[in-house]
């Protein structure tokens, strides 16, 4: 996905982008409203993530002529101001989703998965692996004779695997990717989701295949 | 909020005053109408003596040196018609006694002033007796006659009690009819105090502006001082709201930096010492996070609770919303969140404070169950009001904490890794009983706890 993040606060949006970069994303940072404008005239972005206090005014300013250009893309607000009555003003200017800081990365994915889906997503979030079809947004497997619906973590780790086939995934990359951190999870539970994938997979021609001592990797025959 | 101590009462004090002064005027009244009253009535009993003794005088003639008088009867008469009296006279010519009762007292005169009057005791009676004089020429050289007329005083006593008795209850009367005046003026001279409180205990709760009606002079000072008050206080409170606002600007700002670059060192790490200790950081900062956030929030809720909103609440509308913003978050955690039975309420209060408790009680919810649970939201409505109750499938309550739980930084004793700070319920509490209801937790037969908010009718 391509994001844009406007964010004033340097060290912040350094490492958000490393961060949404090591997920594979795209993401331009602009440091104030106006460089904002710039970039969402030239560019098309699937998500903005837009602070609050910015230099050159309120993130609320942008947000109003944002929708006021009829820009579709959605915005999701990162906020560092608890005051819940700020949360629900800036939905009513047309905020997708809000998120207070400090974000949680695999919570933002689910926002802007929710989102997206909020949105009606488009076709081009439809995947095709062998006789396999992949509509990530609604979470299911098309096969030929049937539709199977994922669960949330199943979705989770279907999707990262199907965007690299062939790439092998540790174990622990995987922990990182589908639980929260506020979890306890040892290794051994990314077995029972590649358990359940596998048997949801076993009438198409796509394989999760275990890489002994390294991890797994999904094959299309 | 504390009672103040009453010490005394200004419409007390002015109505004591009032009858005071009533009191001791309606006393005043009736002595000078008393001895005013004794006056009048003793001058013309003077008088008729007076007439009575002269008109004896006049009776009196002198013959070949011989003092001859005939008693003329309306002398008499003229006292008798007064009332009962009885009535004595004596005739001296100077020393020497003529007639009457030779016993009577004499008024003296007082130098040349003809008449004299007396107030005496005669045959145990008290007598008011009158003297006049006529100088004669006899025998025996020039010498005064004298004649004295008396008369008794219990009739002109039967008329000064009546007299009396009439003042007093003029005076009594007056009394009274100051009572009544005297409570109206008390009333109307508090009254603009009355206004004055009414008109402030009648103000909305964030209503500080100053009081504008006009207001008798006297008071001026106090509204004055009333209005800079009420001044400093709004001032006060928005710089709490903006100390919130900022202390969470400022607290989160640096963490959320902390824990994108632990979570992006994290991610590039392979060693496994490492990753262990750069998630355990991330957990402390999740934990400190959602620790100031939910004391921010506990302020803020406090800060609202002070000045509660009134305003209609669609239930329904707010627990949807809050479901659906609770969704992603419990979608990561495999956890399936579900409004099951909303039915339609409305309530009066706070909206962004009730959202927050049920936000709390579905964080709450999330954050405690275990992958693959389900919670269900209701919103139930009866007579006594409506209901919202969250049902997890979670490990439950343990019973001996139920009611511990609310307290501020209670924890429950099976919540063992899980990031919070325990205000999750006593906020819920708070806000729940704020708006006049009651938080309830019960552990569900089937396993599971169930906290339900209850909003009673307004």
């Amino acid at each position: 996905m391509r994001f844009l993040l406007i964010e004033d606060n340097e060290q912040l949006a350094e490492a958000v982008v490393d961060r949404l970069m090591l997920d594979g994303h795209v993401v331009d940072h602009a440091p104030d409203i106006q460089t904002g404008h710039d970039f969402t005239a030239t560019t098309s972005y699937d998500l903005i993530l837009l602070d609050i206090m910015l230099p050159d005014g309120d993130g609320r300013t942008f947000l109003a002529r944002h929708r006021k250009q009829e820009e579709s893309t959605p915005v999701i607000v990162l906020t560092a101001r608890s005051e819940v009555a700020d949360r629900v003003g800036l939905l009513d200017l047309g905020a997708d989703d809000y998120m207070v800081k400090p974000i949680d990365f695999s919570e933002l994915e689910a926002r802007c998965r929710a989102v997206m889906r909020r949105r009606g997503g488009a076709a081009q979030n439809l995947l095709t692996l062998g006789n396999l079809r992949f509509d990530s947004l609604s979470g299911t497997l098309k096969l030929p004779d049937q539709d199977i619906q994922l669960r949330t973590r199943e979705l989770r780790l279907f999707e990262v695997l199907a965007n690299a086939p062939g790439q092998v995934f540790s174990k622990s990359t995987l922990v990182d990717r589908l639980f929260s951190y506020d979890e306890d999870v040892t290794e051994n539970a990314i077995e029972v989701y590649i358990g359940r994938l596998r048997r949801h997979l076993e009438a198409s021609t796509v394989k999760i295949t275990t890489i002994r001592g390294l991890g797994y990797k999904l094959e299309v025959a | 909020m504390s009672t103040p101590v009453a010490h005394g009462s200004i419409r007390r004090r002015l109505l004591l005053s009032l009858l005071a002064s009533a009191a001791v005027l309606a006393i005043v009244v009736y002595f000078v109408v008393q001895s005013v009253a004794r006056q009048v009535a003793q001058e013309s009993q003077d008088n008729v003596l007076t007439a009575s003794a002269l008109s004896i005088l006049d009776s009196a003639r002198l013959s070949g040196g011989e003092i001859s008088i005939d008693l003329p009867y309306s002398a008499l008469s003229m006292l008798d018609s007064i009332s009962d009296e009885r009535v004595f006279y004596a005739i001296r010519l100077e020393n020497e006694f003529l007639s009457g009762y030779a016993d009577l007292p004499e008024a003296k005169e007082n130098g040349a002033v003809s008449p004299a009057y007396l107030s005496a005791m005669f045959l145990g009676e008290e007598v008011r007796v009158a003297t006049v004089r006529r100088r004669m020429s006899t025998d025996t050289g020039r010498s005064f006659l004298k004649v004295t007329v008396a008369q008794t005083l219990s009739g002109q006593k039967q008329t000064l009690a009546r007299i009396s008795r009439t003042s007093m209850g003029i005076g009594a009367g007056f009394f009274l009819v100051w009572v009544l005046l005297a409570a109206l003026i008390s009333r109307s001279t508090i009254r603009p105090l009355d206004r004055l409180t009414s008109s402030v205990s009648r103000r909305g709760p964030k209503d500080l502006r100053p009081v504008a009606a006009p207001v008798p002079s006297e008071m001026v000072p106090l509204v004055a001082s009333l209005n800079s008050f009420m001044r400093r206080l709004q001032q006060s409170l928005m710089r709490s709201e903006d100390f919130i606002a900022e202390a969470a600007h400022r607290v989160r700002t640096p963490l959320a930096v902390v824990r994108t670059k632990a979570e992006v060192a994290q991610r590039k790490s392979d060693d496994p010492e490492t990753r262990k200790a750069l998630r355990e950081m991330i957990r402390a900062i999740d934990d400190s996070s959602r620790t100031a956030g939910q004391l921010l929030d506990h302020a803020m809720v406090t800060f609202r609770l002070d000045h509660l909103a009134r305003e209609e609440i669609s239930l329904h509308r707010l627990v949807h919303d809050t479901v659906e913003r609770m969704r992603p978050t419990s979608e990561l955690k495999d956890v399936t969140l579900e409004a099951t039975e909303v039915e339609t309420a409305v309530i009066k209060g706070d909206p962004i404070l009730v959202q927050n408790a049920l936000h709390n009680l579905l964080d709450n919810a999330v954050k405690y169950s275990p992958s693959g649970a389900e919670i269900l939201v209701a919103l139930t409505t009866t007579d006594d009001g409506a209901t919202i109750s969250v049902n997890d499938t979670g490990p439950g309550f343990q019973t001996d904490e139920l009611d511990e739980l609310p307290k501020r930084f209670a924890r429950g004793a099976n919540t063992q890794d899980i990031v919070g700070s325990g205000l999750g319920l006593t906020i819920a509490k708070e806000v729940v009983e704020a708006h006049g209801g009651t938080l309830h937790i019960t552990n569900n037969p089937g396993g599971g706890a169930c906290v339900s908010l209850l909003f009673p009718s307004s």
